[in-house]
């Protein structure tokens, strides 16, 4: 491909390479740990759900009591495997008798290794073909009835009910949205378990729950057929329970997931090491149930200056991109993001937004990119907001990003209205028609504003990955690369829940969900 | 729409300012005219924009115009409308709590607590209860500041702590014993069902409890706080949109210093 800015091809190459370096580097700390949260996804693929007498999901069931008896390194498969073989029971009846006291699996006679991988393997091959039959259903639908044009219009729901948001979901996707987003109440990222359940009460967004779930599927499902158009689901596979909700996703038909590898470190003071060790599972799952990820390198701006620090959102974007690769995600379904939240008050920032964008572009020429105009930046003035929204949408069309997140004139204000969502889907809706050549017509001047820009950005942001080779990630984020935060390794939330793996340990899904 | 695009009705009203029966202005003293949108739960149709200019009715308004009509989905119906609002406020009797200090600029703040305070103000800050948005307490407290108001950081006779997000009151006041905190911010940015207000008691009804609250300065801040909310709900001070750290910087010190010099 030629490049619109001049960029220089050999650069983006070299800037790569050291990031899959980096991505290398943590891949090897990964493959020696497990946390609670990656066992409890492991119960849940093997069918194990529910709630026992106290409301606790049954998957923390099991895993707390291995966990408080000290052996949770061994891993659940080996406990469950050893106890299907014992007790000819499946993991669901398992955990039930766990749950209620009748059952140790601890004190249940050990079995040979290779008899006890047998045991569990008919429950791993069932929970594939799960998932593997969802994508399969997805894949016919698009084949049939077919989606959007790119750039898919996201737009979020928000009401706390799952009820109410399927109203206002049914109402944007007939107005035009290709994807739903419901937002997660507030909170629920430090939550060490996943509710269960229907669910009507949440404080600015919906919880997350695989009933929920499967109820906004089945809305969307019948709504995409009338429309003759599938409509995507989008979720929050982030903080604590991050693969699990990747496993939920991947069992109810998600398409599209929230999934960043840095985000809970910075933003939600979770622990690097548990959030690492996290992001890798889940984005095994996602990849082979062929759910697009999103990152979240746009929020590193809202706390860091946006002008002066927009390489450290380039550096980011290598940095998930390589550590997707590292979890089998294919570029076509990485949704890498970025927007830059300058303020609208800058000289020439909608050229600067431009020449980021573009070269956003051409830097990931496959990623369904995704992107977002600044929330930071809307005031209360719905009418400017309205106005900054359409810049925002211009580039998008002139840049061919993937998906864009609709700005609401509304936000800071309110979670949208009904008519928000629409006002907002019919302002994209013309530009990206009004407009839609525009980026086959225009060249960018020779050492003009733009071109120089581009170029900057990406000097910058090499030179930031160099150093983060050399400090390791880790070291990287103690000393607040990211967005002027700086997190200790051994500090945030969630670090008592990871575990190095013992000698019994073993997860045959790691190998399945790498083949495709 | 039908209703007229330049209205040729006779301006039969009186057209003098009196600040005792104020009314909007559109482009005429006292014509009253207002911009409403809404949605209402039918579909579209003659009968809903009728149920749209009765709505407007209800609302104060004459002459009420549904200039744009458009279904959401079915069953669900937006409105764009104009009308005359027949209601008067009088701004001659209004009278609004306001904090009380004099605006000033970083090194003003900084001369101030030299000459009034003589030492630096310990101000701990935190986005409280579920609330996981720090843009609002960063916007005041990071050196960065917003929109060039430098944060309370970068301010020289200032110590400031910033706890983040979804920091519980319990764990704020023990923080502020610990931290020896003279001032104490609060910030809650997204709310739900008037999460932030239950939140905010909270925290007053805890700092009772332990004996702190008359010993800190008690500020709370957000998108959706006044200076009039935070009085109601036992807070010293209340700072919402377009505030900046000058804002609270200003009235911390001043407030600081009117209580060591009593």
């Amino acid at each position: 491909m030629r490049s619109k800015l001049g960029l220089d091809f050999k650069k983006v190459g070299y800037a790569k390479e050291v990031s899959k370096r980096i991505a290398d580097d943590v891949q090897k700390f990964v493959d020696n740990y497990s946390t609670v949260a990656v066992e409890r996804t492991l119960c849940r693929l093997l069918g194990i759900d529910g709630v026992d007498n106290n409301e606790v999901p049954l998957p923390n069931v099991v895993v707390d009591v291995l966990q408080e008896k000290g052996v949770l390194s061994e891993g659940v498969m080996f406990f469950l495997g050893n106890a299907v073989l014992e007790t000819g029971l499946n993991p669901q009846e398992i955990a039930e008798k766990i749950a209620v006291g009748e059952l140790d699996l601890t004190t249940i006679p050990v079995h040979a290794t290779e008899e006890i991988h047998q045991a569990i393997q008919p429950f791993v091959i069932k929970s594939i073909q799960v998932i593997k039959d969802r994508k399969a259903k997805r894949d016919n639908y698009l084949n049939t009835i077919g989606e959007g044009a790119k750039p898919y219009l996201y737009v979020i729901v928000a009401t706390g009910n799952i009820y109410e948001d399927v109203v206002q979901a049914e109402a944007a996707a007939r107005q035009g949205a290709d994807i739903i987003a419901v937002i997660r109440t507030t909170g629920q990222s430090l939550l060490d378990y996943v509710p269960y359940g229907a669910t009507t009460e949440g404080f600015g967004g919906t919880v997350a729950t695989q009933e929920n779930f499967r109820i906004m599927r089945t809305a969307l499902d019948k709504v995409g057929e009338e429309e003759g158009r599938y409509i995507r689901l989008c979720n929050y596979c982030s903080g604590l329970c991050m693969p699990e909700i990747a496993a939920m996703g991947a069992i109810e038909g998600l398409d599209v997931m929230l999934n960043d590898a840095l985000y809970g470190i910075l933003f939600r003071d979770i622990n690097m090491q548990r959030t690492i060790v996290d992001q890798y599972f889940s984005r095994l799952l996602n990849g082979f149930a062929g759910v697009i990820i999103n990152t979240g390198e746009d929020n590193y701006l809202t706390t860091a200056d946006a002008f002066d620090e927009a390489h450290t959102v380039l550096a980011s974007d290598f940095i998930n991109e390589q550590l997707a690769l590292v979890a089998g995600i294919p570029e076509e379904q990485m949704g890498l993001g970025h927007a830059f939240e300058m303020t609208p008050d800058l000289e020439n920032g909608f050229l600067y937004e431009l020449a980021q964008a573009q070269m956003i572009r051409e830097i990931f020429p496959k990623a369904p990119l995704k992107y977002m105009p600044p929330t930071k930046f809307m005031t209360g003035n719905v009418f400017k907001g309205h106005v900054q929204d359409a810049l925002f949408n211009q580039i998008s069309i002139w840049t061919g990003q993937g998906i864009q997140l609709l700005g609401m004139l509304t936000e800071a204000i309110h979670t949208p209205f009904m008519s928000d969502r629409y006002l907002s889907i019919e302002n994209a809706k013309y530009i990206f028609n009004n407009m839609k050549s525009i980026g086959d017509e225009m060249e960018f001047k020779e050492g003009g504003i733009i071109r120089q820009r581009a170029a900057k950005v990406l000097d910058d942001a090499t030179e930031l990955v160099e150093k983060i080779e050399k400090e390791g990630l880790f070291t990287a984020l103690e000393k607040g690369i990211f967005a002027d935060i700086k997190r200790p390794k051994n500090g945030g939330k969630g670090l008592a829940g990871v575990v190095e793996k013992g000698s019994n340990y073993f997860n045959p899904f790691i190998e399945l969900l790498h083949k495709k | 729409m039908s209703g007229g695009l330049y209205s040729t009705d006779s301006n039969e009203f009186d057209k003098t300012l009196d600040l005792t029966k104020i009314k909007p202005y559109g482009d005429t003293m006292n014509d009253g005219k207002t911009q409403v949108s809404f949605t209402l739960p039918v579909a579209k149709g003659d009968e809903a924009i009728e149920a749209a200019k009765q709505m407007m009715r209800k609302m104060g308004f004459e002459n009420p115009q549904v200039v744009y009509v458009q279904e959401l989905m079915k069953g669900f119906t937006f409105f764009n409308c104009y009308g005359n609002c027949i209601h008067t406020v009088d701004f001659t009797g209004i009278t609004v709590p306001k904090v009380e200090a004099t605006a000033m600029d970083m090194h003003e703040t900084d001369d101030f607590i030299k000459e009034n305070i003589g030492r630096s103000i310990r101000v701990l800050g935190a986005s409280t209860g579920s609330d996981a948005h720090t843009v609002g307490i960063d916007a005041i407290m990071n050196m960065k500041g917003f929109a060039g108001h430098y944060g309370l950081e970068r301010y020289e006779m200032m110590e400031a702590l910033n706890m983040g997000s979804q920091v519980p009151n319990e764990e704020f006041i023990a923080k502020a014993i610990e931290f020896e905190a003279d001032v104490l911010l609060v910030s809650q940015t997204v709310t739900q069902k008037d999460v932030h207000i239950k939140n905010l008691v909270d925290l007053v009804e805890l700092m009772e409890a332990e004996g702190l609250r008359e010993k800190v300065i008690l500020i709370c801040g957000g998108p959706r706080i006044s200076h009039e909310l935070a009085k109601e709900l036992g807070y010293d001070a209340g700072f919402g949109m377009n505030k900046y750290a000058d804002d609270v910087a200003s009235y911390a010190a001043q407030e600081l210093s009117r209580r060591l010099n009593k």
